[in-house]
């Protein structure tokens, strides 16, 4: 499979960071990356860098003070009024500017709306080999970046590579990876470029900015404590189970992806590959088989626990607590558990 | 309007089985679908033709079978379908798929040229939604993805107006035609086909194209060789080095199973007590 990189690809090197800002906030994803980039980077003992693209603002200049403190060794800033807001346009022109005139080796963005929309088009402009919503990020003996994610099926995983192209790109969900801790000593080189765009040579305008006010999704991806229920639940009734523990424990609920299908949560709900992906203190699931959509989603959790009437479930592979009991009388109890104890608690102090 | 609804034919997910040896997925016998996101795309563009006049036309690439997920479409409204098949297409990445898409789309775009050109936000198999972009890039179309609603069209003026779900809320975007819109779910219902419809879709022609016919030119854009990303391992997840820890059920009431669990708990993480006694207040 492997064939000789091409020589136009050869003096392609460093790892980026696409640092995602969006009204102002950089996206926490960008610097999970950031973590996750530095160790990419220390293997192939080359730099990380992060691309910094944005208004000329103060919030530009604080993220790029950021982008340094999470890891990188060198920013690349494109600051510009035309980049105020997120449009495809304008940022896809800047990054494959970018990417054509410093030749990165491996190009990495949050999947989120604004890097899965971006990711796209910049990896045809290049066209170069992109991985979507990898789980895991590691460089291989070839010193090829390899990206790991669940395929379809619901118990594999499959690792893929861009062998003969470069960049290698891949993007990775929020929460997949590890929050580094900031090193606010940190700071590096500033290298800046320009848009080479009119505002009036883009053809589409932000009209306006309809924000959310209540952010649930944001919610359950950064609880410390999640309670889910799956189809072992059996009903939608039966879900209040799982919420009444999750309220119990001040913590955020979610479910299996076939429990959003049947219509019994909402989709801000589902946790997994094409969910939330979740790293809370304590994960309780139950009624969930644990297949490796689901899995990928759990597994930065500190502490899992399942139950499952089934003892041979694949949750228990990846638990680290297992209860083989029926979840519809375990949950109550446990919620009846806890209250008391923490009312003890309450009343001790 | 003319409108192409690009479509891929799935396998109907919660059907798929992995063979317990192999590890391999045994696509046999499991029934196919329209990719369900793409559902929303196709009634999207239909109500736009309803409302504006025009055709839809939807595109597959895909095998020969393919053309039962078209002629559903065909059943469900549309006007008119394309499939795309050839040896050559297998295999095809992200990349390669749009490659190929985008070379179908312009062969039909020279017959008359295209308005709109719909995806789902992204499949259930592949689930990259990276073909969307491909297509908008590769044709030179205005980008509108993730649209939950288009709040209006001006023909004349070939402008649109759409809602663009981002982060933390929704971008209201002026762009204009001809331009690529991927479908948010959730944001219609697909209609059921009229008994004339589904009687057109049993009858009707599904037009079926070789990589030539499309209007390819590089055969070596497509499939397996035109696809930069390989696949290099496929594995089953390792379970952890260090087993469940079982929770013993035998002769216990659930109350007592509960104070066990929590005991199991408190004991493996110290902390957590403190942690939900700070959060359940
Ligand atoms: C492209 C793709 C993406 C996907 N993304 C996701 C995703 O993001 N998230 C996700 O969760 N899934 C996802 N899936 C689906 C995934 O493969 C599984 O089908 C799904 O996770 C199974 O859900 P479940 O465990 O609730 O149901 P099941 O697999 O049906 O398991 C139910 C479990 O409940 C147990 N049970 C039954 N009765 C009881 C009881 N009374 N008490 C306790 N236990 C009981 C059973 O033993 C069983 O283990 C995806 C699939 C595909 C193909
Ligand atoms: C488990 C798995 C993982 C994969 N991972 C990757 C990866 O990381 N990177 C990569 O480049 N490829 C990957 N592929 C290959 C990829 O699935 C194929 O290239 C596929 O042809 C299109 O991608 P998609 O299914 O992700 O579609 P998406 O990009 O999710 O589809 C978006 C929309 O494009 C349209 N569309 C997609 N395919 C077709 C089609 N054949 N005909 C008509 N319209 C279509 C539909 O409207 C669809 O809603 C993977 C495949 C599998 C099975």
């Amino acid at each position: 499979l492997r064939k000789e990189l091409p020589e136009r690809f050869r003096d392609y090197k460093h790892v980026w960071v696409l640092v995602e800002i969006e009204r102002g906030k950089v996206h926490p994803v960008s610097w999970e990356l950031m973590g996750e980039g530095r160790k990419l980077a220390d293997k192939l003992g080359c730099q990380l860098a992060g691309v910094v693209i944005g208004p000329k603002a103060e919030t530009t200049k604080t993220a790029i003070r950021q982008t340094y403190h999470y890891g990188a060794d060198v920013c690349y800033i494109v600051e510009d009024e035309a980049l105020t807001d997120y449009r495809n346009e304008p940022y896809t022109q800047v990054l494959t500017d970018l990417v054509n005139k410093y030749k990165p080796e491996i190009l990495l963005l949050g999947a989120t709306p604004l890097g899965r929309d971006l990711a796209g088009s910049v990896a045809t402009t290049l066209q170069t080999g992109l991985t979507a919503d990898a789980t895991e990020l590691a460089i291989d003996d070839d010193m090829c970046l390899g990206a790991t994610r669940p395929t379809f099926g619901g118990t594999l995983l499959c690792t893929i590579y861009t062998l003969n192209h470069r960049p290698q790109m891949a993007t990775v969900r929020p929460r997949v990876m590890a929050m580094p801790e900031p090193d606010t000593k940190r700071s590096g080189r500033m290298i800046w470029d320009n848009l080479r765009m009119k505002e009036d040579d883009i053809i589409t305008k932000v009209l306006e900015f309809v924000s959310d006010n209540t952010s649930k999704e944001a919610n359950l991806a950064y609880a410390d404590i999640v309670v889910a229920g799956g189809m072992g639940l059996k009903n939608e009734a039966n879900l209040a189970l799982v919420r009444n523990l999750a309220r119990t424990l001040g913590g955020d609920w979610g479910c299996s992806r076939p429990v959003v299908q049947k219509g019994w949560a909402p989709a801000e709900r589902q946790i997994g590959q094409t969910g939330n992906t979740i790293r809370p203190r304590l994960y309780i699931a139950a009624g969930i088989s644990g297949a490796i959509q689901h899995r990928v989603g759990v597994e930065g959790a500190d502490l899992i626990v399942a139950i499952n009437t089934d003892p041979n479930a694949k949750i228990f592979e990846f638990a680290h607590l297992g209860v083989v009991a029926d979840a519809l009388t375990v949950l109550p109890a446990l919620t009846d558990a806890f209250a008391r104890r923490l009312g003890a608690r309450a009343l001790a102090s | 309007m003319n409108i192409v609804v690009c479509i891929k034919q799935v396998p109907d997910s919660a059907q798929i089985r992995v063979h317990p040896v192999t590890n391999t997925i045994m696509r046999q016998g499991v029934p196919t679908i329209i990719n369900p996101y793409d559902l929303f795309a196709l009634e999207e563009a239909l109500r736009l033709r309803d409302e504006y006049g025009g055709q839809v036309t939807v595109l597959s690439m895909g095998p020969p079978m393919a053309e039962d997920a078209l002629r559903r479409a065909l059943g469900l409204g549309a006007d008119k379908a394309v499939l795309i098949t050839d040896r050559r297409f297998a295999g095809s990445d992200t990349l390669a798929t749009s490659f190929a898409l985008t070379a179908a789309l312009t062969t039909l775009a020279e017959e008359r040229p295209i308005d709109i050109v719909f995806t789902g936000k992204q499949t259930i198999d592949g689930d990259t939604a990276q073909v969307g972009p491909g297509i908008a890039r590769r044709m030179g179309l205005n980008q509108l993805t993730y649209v939950s609603a288009i709040d209006s069209l001006d023909l004349a003026a070939q402008g649109i107006v759409v809602r663009r779900r981002s982060e933390g809320g929704v971008q209201v975007l002026r762009s204009k035609l001809p331009c690529l819109i991927t479908m948010l779910e959730d944001t219609n219902t697909i209609r059921r086909g009229t008994v004339q419809d589904l009687l057109r879709a049993a009858r009707a022609d599904v037009t079926v194209w070789s990589a030539e016919q499309a209007g390819v030119e590089d055969p070596m854009k497509c499939g397996l060789r035109g696809s930069p990303t390989v696949v290099k391992r496929v594995f089953a997840p390792s379970p952890r080095a260090e087993k469940a820890e079982m929770v013993t059920v035998e002769g216990k009431t659930p109350a007592q199973i509960g104070d066990a669990l929590i005991d199991l708990l408190f004991a493996r993480d110290p902390k957590l007590e403190a942690v939900v006694t700070a959060a359940a207040r």
